[in-house]
């Protein structure tokens, strides 16, 4: 694209299939997934 | 929902929903203020003067083209994962241990008013700790990360027991299908050769408390004699930082409206020698003197910004440094369940007093109405969790529109409750510092990546 770079794509989407296990750290913004 | 926001000459634009940023050029942004609104024949004529009929309409293509891809103007699909959440089980993962309601230093901004908690001076018996660690094991389930941090009041006037704490966990976590990971808090004015070899070798984390330069540090953090307290620790601070090769601990600092310059104190603490820095907004009474005013917004958004550009120079000149607060993960982070829940308390994270009384987190320890049982009893008033349980940012109204919803969780329930004596309405002044952040750390972000 001329105009617009895109710096990340379906961040937040990926993960709920796949989330909510709890065994990460506790915290937000960039907080590591011991699963993935 | 996007936001879009212009710092240090970018044009940024988050798809809050997907996650998606996009750094892109001004006829870009400008047309996005109409691209929801008008026909595209009429966003030309209204930006006839600027851009010419065919520029915006290739612009206008291209925006069309990132929404196609799902990439802008994304829904919000999340809802979904709160009845998941509402059906998990019970379970306690992390403990703050208030090893010491005492404390050697007085500062003035302390919400554990000199480590006492609004109660009397205490220190935690090895018996309780051990209990809690009981508890914790019990309480956690299938969980197998567990966390416990040692706080205070000042920890290291309590050290025997935290040893005697940490050998009886790692004693019994293997043979209960366990892995526990330590924090210590502490001011420095205990530290000495022994407990930093101690910390070294069994904290995962160290928190090491100092508010940036002298006169600051010494103003807000003096000795019951007052006198300061910055010289004393700054060298052992440095001993420690570098005994753990500038990983695994934060220098942790407080800002007040008396330091409203703050960023100087971050860059004090990194010409010392740090790399792991945070300095953070002051949780006050809006009476005192030092606490943050709404009117002090504008002060402290232009300081967050000198320090992300300082931050960016800084890095480029081979100095690099972490600031805790302008820390983002664009490509992956946790969960969006992580996301809409936040930190925990009072349901996965819980706080023990010295005299084993669970409290929702450290910042309502001594609130009698908040506590919920004892490391004998386990969690009794299972009222007070039921409605932390409700704090996830889809229970918040004033959350539902807003872009910073992924990345704050709702913000801090303690600070809800203290500034409007309910759990789900959010501390006006810490959202607007917090968004600020955020988009510092994302134009960070953007900048690296154009490098």
């Amino acid at each position: 694209m001329k105009h617009v770079k895109t710096l990340n794509t379906k961040l937040l989407q990926n993960t709920v299939a796949k989330g909510g296990c709890g065994e990460c750290q506790t915290s937000v913004a960039n907080q590591a997934c011991e699963n993935r | 929902m996007i936001h879009k926001y212009s710092m240090n000459g970018l044009f940024i634009v988050l798809d809050v929903n997907s996650g998606a940023v996009h750094v892109v050029d001004e006829i870009v942004y400008d047309i996005l203020d109409f691209y929801k609104e008008l026909p595209l024949d009429e966003i030309i004529s209204k930006l006839k003067e600027k851009y010419s009929a065919d520029a915006v309409k290739e612009a206008y293509g291209e925006i069309k083209e990132l929404e196609n891809e799902k990439l802008l103007y994304t829904e919000d699909i999340y809802k979904e994962v709160i009845p998941l959440i509402e059906r998990r089980d019970p379970v306690v993962k992390a403990l703050c241990l208030h090893i010491a309601h005492d404390c050697n230093l007085k500062c003035k901004y302390c919400f554990a008013e000199e480590g006492e908690y609004h109660g009397k001076r205490e220190l935690m018996s090895l018996e309780v700790g051990k209990k809690a660690i009981d508890f914790l094991i019990k309480a956690s389930g299938k969980r197998k990360n567990l966390e416990v941090d040692f706080f205070g009041g000042e920890p290291l006037m309590n050290f025997d027991v935290v040893k005697g704490i940490v050998e009886y966990a790692r004693s019994i976590e293997k043979d209960n299908g366990k892995n526990f990971r330590f924090t210590i808090t502490t001011n420095g004015i205990l530290l000495n050769d022994d407990i930093m070899e101690y910390i070294n070798e069994n904290m995962h984390n160290v928190v090491l408390s100092i508010d940036g330069r002298k006169e600051v540090h010494d103003r807000m953090r003096p000795r019951a004699g007052g006198q300061g307290s910055y010289d004393n620790i700054v060298p052992k601070f440095q001993k420690l930082a570098e005994s753990r090769n500038q990983t695994d601990y934060y220098v942790r600092g407080t800002f007040t409206r008396h330091n409203l310059d703050f960023g100087k104190d971050v860059l004090h603490l990194a010409d010392l020698g740090f790399k792991q820095i945070s300095v953070e907004p002051v949780v006050a009474d809006p009476s005192e003197d030092y606490a943050i005013q709404e009117e002090d917004l504008p002060v402290i958004f232009e300081e967050y910004e000198r320090l992300a550009k300082d931050i960016i120079k800084r890095r480029k000149e081979g100095k690099w440094f972490n600031f805790f607060h302008f820390m983002i993960d664009l490509t992956g982070g946790p969960c969006v369940t992580k996301r809409l829940v936040g930190c925990g308390s009072g349901t996965e994270y819980l706080a023990v007093t010295p005299t084993g009384d669970l409290y929702p987190c450290h910042q309502f320890v001594g609130q009698e109405q908040f506590k919920m049982g004892t490391v004998d009893t386990g969690v009794v008033n299972t009222d007070i969790r039921k409605d932390f349980e409700q704090c996830n940012v889809y229970n918040k109204p004033v959350c539902q529109n807003c872009w910073a919803k992924f990345y704050c969780s709702g913000g801090c329930v303690a600070n809800s409750y203290n500034s409007h004596g309910d759990l789900i309405t959010p501390y006006e002044i810490g959202c607007e510092m917090q968004k600020k952040r955020i988009e510092c750390a994302i134009m960070i972000k953007a900048v690296e990546n154009e490098e």
